[in-house]
């Protein structure tokens, strides 16, 4: 027991070495730095589009690199991939389970993948005029909460067994395990360098990693609840999270610290979903309260509500080019407001 | 309802509703006899219920106490009407809070949703069976067939169940008049939200369970400690940055990109959402051949933006040959293509890329140094994915420190500044917008982009006019082969 009490000592005694260090560091805080920055306007946007189509209740969606096809993810078992501006379905994928929590178009725009309750992430091929399902990936012992695709031929996962995997699309194997959540992985994102991304869990911690060597190089702290959304500034140097204690908070990689917090006192509800206008001055956040709130991420207010959909969001989605911002609910439709 | 633990991992019941602590504080308040809600007695035919408050007076207290304005304050209200906190006394279906003179009451703390016993299916049994027997006749349709479904697949207690729903009507009955009516109205009003009437959106409905329990406290072993520690070391190891510096890059770099957000600011032509106008998609296309203006001041702000482009790639491309120095351009795709690209062409790509560029006496031999080179050539035994990291991030900075400014200063850039397209800004009448939204064409998909681009790549290979630099790179492809 003596080696226990003294590893146990010297484990505390690091981490108030972190804490200072960290402290250190902390020579100004966002308020200060922002100080000189002019409050951003106020943002009233309207539904320029209001996707109709799904039977049921939205849980997912993703643009396309192309900024106008998108892929969305519905609870009545399929997944509609959308010409957005048109407002036309492109195709319909039916799904071998219905569970789905998930779903993600490739950068390439040839592939699209989802995955929910049956463990697995489903990459479907695009390209045949039938569309044809290239790999299932099972390998998870939890529901797939999250995917990203790095290319045509690597996919990032986060499943509610406590680990991320990535995996190769020829192989259907599994590179990399990422282990170190204690609780389900709820969400994750990739860096705009596709070197690294961070994963944000029920243990209210977020965690970034290195793709290449499978390590976790950093873990934020404050969240109270679980961290549902999670998303890097377009810069790469920050990361904002939305998590069921109602708050969103951005923490800087550099500093290794929380820098802002966004929240209210009327706001008492989780954050589902969210996304960053391109500049990374707005964040779009999807509340359970059926709302997406619009925050200055520098003044840390609040700027604008979209308010529409009759039940909760459940995703929300910038394109890369930011020309618009994209709600999906419970309510089974899909809205697009500018 | 006090947080038990310091490191509470969230709910312990209730996942994914962690306002309810913060629902319960305010509701809390709400009741103070002081500075709470003021309430009023309900007259119903001889009883009197005290404690009812209205619609209108909830609402104004929320917006004065959270400062906000009627709008929110009716929302929130409608909230903790939906979870439960507070029920309305007519029109009891629907949980919401109307802002008028319609009565509310206080739900009692036992029938709070943050209690930490699950709703069972056995408790609603028996409350339907309650119902029954104190009037045949007396449940809705819904109720009706709910009952009828946990009659079948509950048929093996239901004597246990028609046991309890009796003894506690039995129970109720030899309470007061105005207690029972109070009882009953918290226990039609814990149901309501609990097992809502078909049509209506549940405030209960959290979406799936939590598989893993982050609450359970994992094991204390020396390995445990061991691993904190060394996590912890290597954490207090890596270098970390002042917050001044980093937070200020943060704030210049949403004021660099402030012009080009389209939330921020309008973009020309006219954004294609406002106005169904895909002018400016069209200028914007991938391999256009005239970028737009802002385009070109994009590839300005970093060296990866100049890169991310392929329109900007391409321009630096040019400058690179002229310079004579397009093989480290070449290089640094080759190396995205390996980390990318299929794994099964991957050895042959590395080997591919080591006879081009690194080999002694390659053809287009790039400038690495010693250890670098040292480094890549070994890997390369055993090639994977990021073999070539090394001495593409050597690349990649000596191009971003070096060409890359002169880049910027050079002719082929003025040339393409200069000849950028700024269009003006669109002025749609009504009408015209009105055509524009009917004359929304689907967009081609991206894969169809790639094989016409490819398609023309072909034929520009095939068939272009004769110039050095083509001959040139000709000869290169033949010597490679």
């Amino acid at each position: 027991m003596g080696e226990m009490e003294q590893m146990k000592k010297e484990a505390e005694g690091l981490k108030t070495q972190i804490e200072a260090a960290r402290k250190a560091v902390n020579d100004t805080d966002m308020a200060s730095a922002a100080a000189g920055v002019a409050p951003a306007p106020r943002v009233q946007l309207k539904t320029r589009r209001t996707l109709k189509g799904h039977l049921a209740k939205i849980y997912a969606m993703h643009w396309c690199t192309d900024n106008r096809l998108m892929v969305s993810a519905s609870q009545d078992g399929k997944l509609l991939i959308w010409d957005s501006h048109s407002g036309n379905k492109v195709n319909a994928v039916p799904l071998k389970s219905s569970w789905v929590m998930t779903c993600a178009y490739a950068p390439s725009g040839n592939l699209v993948a989802s995955g929910g309750l049956d463990n697995m992430c489903t990459v479907y091929n695009l390209k045949t005029p039938v569309i044809k399902t290239v790999k299932e990936l099972d390998a998870h012992a939890g529901y797939l909460s999250c995917c990203r695709f790095l290319s045509d031929n690597e996919i990032l996962t986060a499943s509610g067994d406590t680990t991320c995997a990535l995996w190769d699309l020829e192989t259907g194997k599994q590179t990399t395990v990422f282990l170190s959540h204690v609780g389900d992985c709820m969400c994750l994102a990739l860096s705009p360098d596709n070197n690294s991304f961070i994963s944000g869990a029920c243990d209210s911690l977020a965690k970034l990693w290195d793709i290449r060597d499978g390590q976790c190089k950093q873990t934020f702290l404050g969240h109270t609840s679980d961290i549902n959304a999670i998303s890097f500034l377009p810069s790469g140097n920050a990361v904002v999270t939305g998590s069921d204690d109602c708050t969103c908070k951005m923490y800087d990689l550099r500093a290794d610290q929380e820098v802002i917090c966004y929240q209210d006192a009327a706001l008492n509800s989780g954050v589902t979903s969210l996304a960053l206008s391109m500049s990374g001055r707005l964040v779009f956040a999807g509340y359970d309260d059926f709302n997406c709130n619009i925050w200055d991420s520098l003044k840390g207010e609040k700027v604008g509500v979209l308010s529409g959909h009759d039940n909760r969001v459940s995703c929300t989605g910038v394109p890369a080019d930011g020309m618009c911002v994209c709600t999906g609910s419970w309510d089974s439709f899909l809205k697009i407001w500018n | 309802m006090t947080i038990r633990n310091v490191r509470d991992h969230g709910q312990r019941y209730r996942p994914r509703m962690a306002c309810l602590k913060k629902v319960e504080t305010v509701v809390l308040e709400m009741q103070d006899p002081k500075t709470g809600v003021k309430s009023q007695t309900q007259r119903l035919v001889i009883t009197t219920i005290p404690h009812a408050i209205t619609g209108e007076d909830i609402v104004a207290w929320i917006a004065n106490r959270l400062k906000i304005d009627a709008s929110e304050a009716q929302a929130m209200g409608t909230m903790m009407v939906a979870f439960g906190y507070i029920y309305p006394l007519q029109d009891h279906k629907r949980l919401i809070i109307k802002p008028d003179t319609s009565l509310y009451r206080f739900q009692t703390p036992y029938f709070w949703p943050a209690q930490q016993w699950p709703v069972e299916d056995t408790d609603y049994a028996i409350y339907l069976a309650k119902r029954n027997i104190r009037k045949k006749g007396m449940l809705e349709l819904y109720e009706q067939e709910e009952y009828n479904n946990l009659y079948k697949w509950m048929n093996h207690k239901w004597d246990f169940i028609v046991m309890q729903a009796k003894e506690q009507y039995r129970a109720g009955k030899e309470r007061k008049k105005p207690d029972r009516v109070v009882f009953d109205c918290q226990e039609r009003a814990y149901w309501v939200v609990h097992r809502p009437p078909p049509g209506t959106v549940s405030a209960m409905d959290h979406g799936l369970d939590r598989m893993v329990d982050p609450n359970l406290e994992e094991k204390k072993t020396p390995d445990y400690y061991r691993r904190i520690i060394m996590f912890t070391q290597q954490c207090i190891m890596r270098p970390r940055v002042k917050s001044s510096v980093s937070i200020g890059a943060l704030v210049k770099y949403t004021a660099t990109y402030k012009e080009h957000d389209p939330f921020l600011n309008s973009c020309l032509p006219s954004n294609p959402w406002l106005t169904d106008d895909i002018t400016y998609w069209n200028l914007n296309m991938p391999n256009v051949e005239t970028p737009t203006k802002m385009r070109v001041e994009r590839w300005t702000f970093s060296f990866g933006e100049l890169l991310a482009d392929p329109r900007g790639r391409d321009d630096f491309r040019l400058f690179l040959k002229k310079e004579f120095s397009g093989e480290n351009l070449a290089f640094w795709e080759g190396c995205e293509d390996l980390k990318w690209g299929a794994a099964e062409t991957m050895k042959e790509k590395a080997q591919q890329i080591y006879k081009t560029f690194l080999a002694r006496g390659a053809p287009r031999w790039i400038n690495i140094d010693g250890k670098t080179m040292d480094i890549t050539v070994k890997g390369l035994a055993h090639p994977h994915r990021y073999v070539l990291d090394a001495a593409q991030t050597h690349i990649y900075m000596l191009m971003k420190k070096d060409s890359y400014g002169r880049y910027l200063k050079s002719p082929v850039f003025k040339e393409t500044q200069k000849k950028a397209a700024a269009p003006d800004a669109h002025r749609f009448s009504e009408t015209q917008l009105e055509q524009n939204s009917k004359r929304r064409r689907p967009s081609l998909s991206p894969i169809t982009l790639k094989q016409q681009e490819e398609e023309q790549k072909a034929k520009l290979a095939a068939s272009g006019p004769v110039d050095i630099t083509q001959v040139m790179s000709k000869l290169e492809k033949k010597q490679r082969k």
